[in-house]
């Protein structure tokens, strides 16, 4: 199912340097990469030529270490920081050229933020910081306290209302920076390293809450990691940024099973596949003609790890794939083993020694 | 024969210094002449009596040379000269001060002491909620009436009171300006060091010059200019130091600049430029015992009688009048600080 494009990112550059545009000049013509460009200018090059449909209702995933530039691609979404060149075109306006009047009734009513440390308002209560975007829009506290008492509800921080951030733990605040995010009613939410700060256990909750959220809301998310698991397994769309370039940009089983780059294959080694990867990237359309007959059923949604352990471990049987009532495919064990033999890592990891 | 006559002889400027010296320059160096020429050595001086070739001792050498005293001379006429015009516009300028002073120094005093004790100790509960410290400042009180000091002391608080009050009121904005911008920083900041630096004493005597003694701005100028600077260096730390994370999170909301200032920026600062409250008050009152010099009332009155007539015991019990004053007023400051602090804690 195709879905419209919320949000279009075209030929998006950052330069960082007092000359950017000179410097801009050398990157396009004379294709200058990262360090040329810092050893030779002394400019950062920070994105380089970003091309990225965002589609309405999905979760689009930019993962990349620290220093690929993730953070400054996000902030340029609702242009926090100003791009070197380039459009990012959302409804009918380039947010990049709409003046400031526009900008800020963009950012107040199409877009709502979640921050990696949660930048919430220390002398406010929680419910008050909750309410944050519909205040500052001039709505009355009268309007504005339940309907972020609502969402309060919604994240699961019923009975805090009335504390303050700092009385919180860092779970709970974040929970807090996505109740302001959704108080706000906005379509488009970008969420900044939303859930790098909290602990491994609290970071799959939240994860779980998002997804949850998600099913319900549909909201367009812009989502920032540097923590492959965490983009695989919110991801509908994930794009892949390295040194400020986009090195690949798919669905997430179709860059687990076709990296095209050294550096993906090194970060997708260590992934435990039979969790990530799903019955429908592997299995095989059912031949025309041909009645079915097998051993069972499984959804096209499950991942592989169930369907091993309903085989019981016997590459021998065929599965029939359902979405739904519908029957949409065949999967043989034998096909389902193949797609886990692991890609190699080169034997030096990228990540060592470059990245 | 002066040590750097040869200055002026190598430069060909004899006869300029001659010109419009005593007159007596060319005999005494045609003396020097002869003295020479008749082979009296005068005894060169050694190297470790050589003068820094400073205004008087180039004087000494050429006549026409001005004194370092001229250099004062001249500020001092300048200052004359300018002063008129000057004042003309200060005068309309600060005369609000000057209402705002005696308005209030007849307020405190016209209360009378039954009234104006219980609302001073009320204020101190409502700033403070300390029983304790009203316990104290009531003690303090009680001591200093029963002394007989504590018309003093109401007029020492009177000042203050209008004092730090202009203080914030006009440095607060100052120091919000600052953080804005960096050149207004750069700029403010040696002014500020000066303001601070400079001995007290030291800018009462322009004022003495601009402003009859007996008004009641004249201390109060000296007061604000001295007092003002921490709530203005504060005010500017504390909303440099908001955390950038918050300033963001503002703006992807989309608040306006005002709407930052006032519901983020100022919140968050209040800490800091509360510290810097503290300081401006504790600074005016270092100032208004000073600035009794040029006719301020209160307890600085008292210990300025000390020292005159040598009356060791006026001198020391204002002395610990102000000590008390002090103390309250810092105690109840800092008890407000500390609620501030408390309500957002990170």
């Amino acid at each position: 199912m195709e879905r419209e494009t919320k949000i279009a990112i075209c030929n998006l550059y950052k330069i960082f340097g007092p000359d950017p545009n000179t410097a801009l000049e050398a990157v396009k013509e004379d294709g200058l990469n990262k360090s040329d460009l810092m050893a030779q200018t002394g400019h950062v090059l920070g994105l380089e030529d970003i091309n990225i449909d965002i589609k309405a209702g999905e979760i689009t995933v930019v993962m990349g270490l620290s220093g690929s530039g993730k953070s400054t691609l996000i902030r340029h979404i609702n242009r926090l920081i100003e791009p070197t060149a380039g459009k990012i075109i959302f409804g009918d306006h380039n947010l990049i050229e709409c003046g400031q009047q526009m900008l800020r009734r963009i950012r107040r009513e199409e877009m709502s933020m979640v921050f990696q440390k949660f930048a919430l308002l220390p002398h406010k209560t929680v419910v008050e910081n909750a309410a944050l975007a519909l205040e500052i829009r001039g709505f009355s506290d009268k309007e504005y306290i339940p309907e972020a008492r609502k969402w309060l509800d919604r994240v699961g921080l019923q009975g805090f209302e009335e504390s303050h951030p700092h009385q919180l733990s860092g779970g709970m605040q974040q929970r807090v920076g996505i109740a302001r995010a959704l108080t706000s009613n906005a379509g488009v939410m970008l969420m900044d390293e939303a859930f790098s700060a909290l602990d491994p256990l609290i970071r799959t909750d939240m994860q779980d809450l998002l997804l949850e959220l998600q099913e319900e809301l549909h909201k367009t998310i812009v989502f920032i990691t540097h923590d492959l698991d965490e983009a695989l397994k919110l991801a509908d769309h994930l794009v892949i940024l390295k040194d400020g370039k986009v090195i690949q940009q798919a669905e997430p089983q179709t860059v687990l099973l076709e990296p095209n780059d050294p550096y993906i294959i090194d970060f997708i080694s260590d992934i435990n596949r039979v969790r990530v990867l799903r019955v429908r990237t592997v299995m095989e359309d059912i031949p025309e003609g041909t009645k079915v007959s097998c051993c069972g059923e499984v959804d096209h949604d499950d991942n592989l790890e169930s369907v091993i352990a309903m085989s019981g471990g016997d590459t021998h049987k065929t599965y029939l794939v359902k979405d739904g009532s519908k029957e949409v495919g065949i999967l043989h064990m034998a096909k389902l083993l193949k797609s886990l033999v692991p890609i190699e890592a080169p034997d030096e990891g990228i990540r060592c020694s470059g990245g | 024969m002066a040590t750097y006559d040869f200055v002026f002889s190598g430069l060909g400027l004899k006869d300029w210094c001659n010109k419009d010296g005593t007159g007596s320059a060319g005999p005494v160096s045609m003396a020097d002449l002869m003295a020479q020429s008749g082979g009296k050595e005068i005894p060169s001086p050694s190297l470790w009596d050589l003068p820094f070739p400073s205004m008087d001792a180039l004087h000494e050498a050429c006549a026409a040379f001005p004194k370092s005293r001229v250099l004062t001379k001249g500020l001092e006429q300048g200052f004359l000269e300018i002063k008129d015009n000057l004042s003309l516009v200060l005068d309309p300028l600060t005369q609000p001060l000057s209402w705002a002073l005696s308005g209030t120094l007849s307020l405190f005093q016209e209360t009378p002491w039954w009234l104006m004790i219980p609302l001073l100790l009320a204020v101190v509960m409502l700033v403070s909620r300390s029983v304790k410290l009203v316990g104290f400042v009531a003690l303090s009180f009680a001591l200093l009436s029963f002394i007989n000091y504590y018309d003093y002391a109401i007029q020492t608080l009177a000042v203050i009171f209008v004092c730090a009050f202009l203080c914030v009121l006009v440095g607060v904005p100052i120091g919000i300006a600052m953080s804005r911008s960096d050149a207004l920083q750069r700029t403010a900041i040696p002014v500020l060091d000066m303001l601070q630096t400079l001995p007290p004493f030291v800018y009462l005597i322009p004022l003495i010059f601009l402003f009859s003694v007996t008004e009641p701005k004249l201390y109060g100028i000296a007061i604000i200019l001295y007092a003002i600077v921490p709530v203005v260096r504060l005010t500017d730390l504390g909303i440099r130091l908001v955390d950038k994370d918050v300033i963001e999170a503002a703006d992807a909301f989309g608040m306006t600049n005002r709407q930052k200032l006032y519901k983020v920026e100022i919140p968050l600062a209040l800490p800091n430029i509360m510290a810097g409250v503290n300081q401006t008050i504790m600074m005016s009152l270092a100032m208004v015992v000073i600035a009794s010099l040029v006719s301020a009332p209160g307890l600085g009155v008292l210990v300025l009688r000390g020292i005159r007539n040598l009356e060791l015991g006026v001198g020391l019990v204002s002395g610990l009048g102000i000590v008390l004053l002090a103390v309250i007023l810092d105690r109840t400051t800092k008890l407000a600080l500390a609620r501030i602090n408390a309500a957002q804690r990170d």
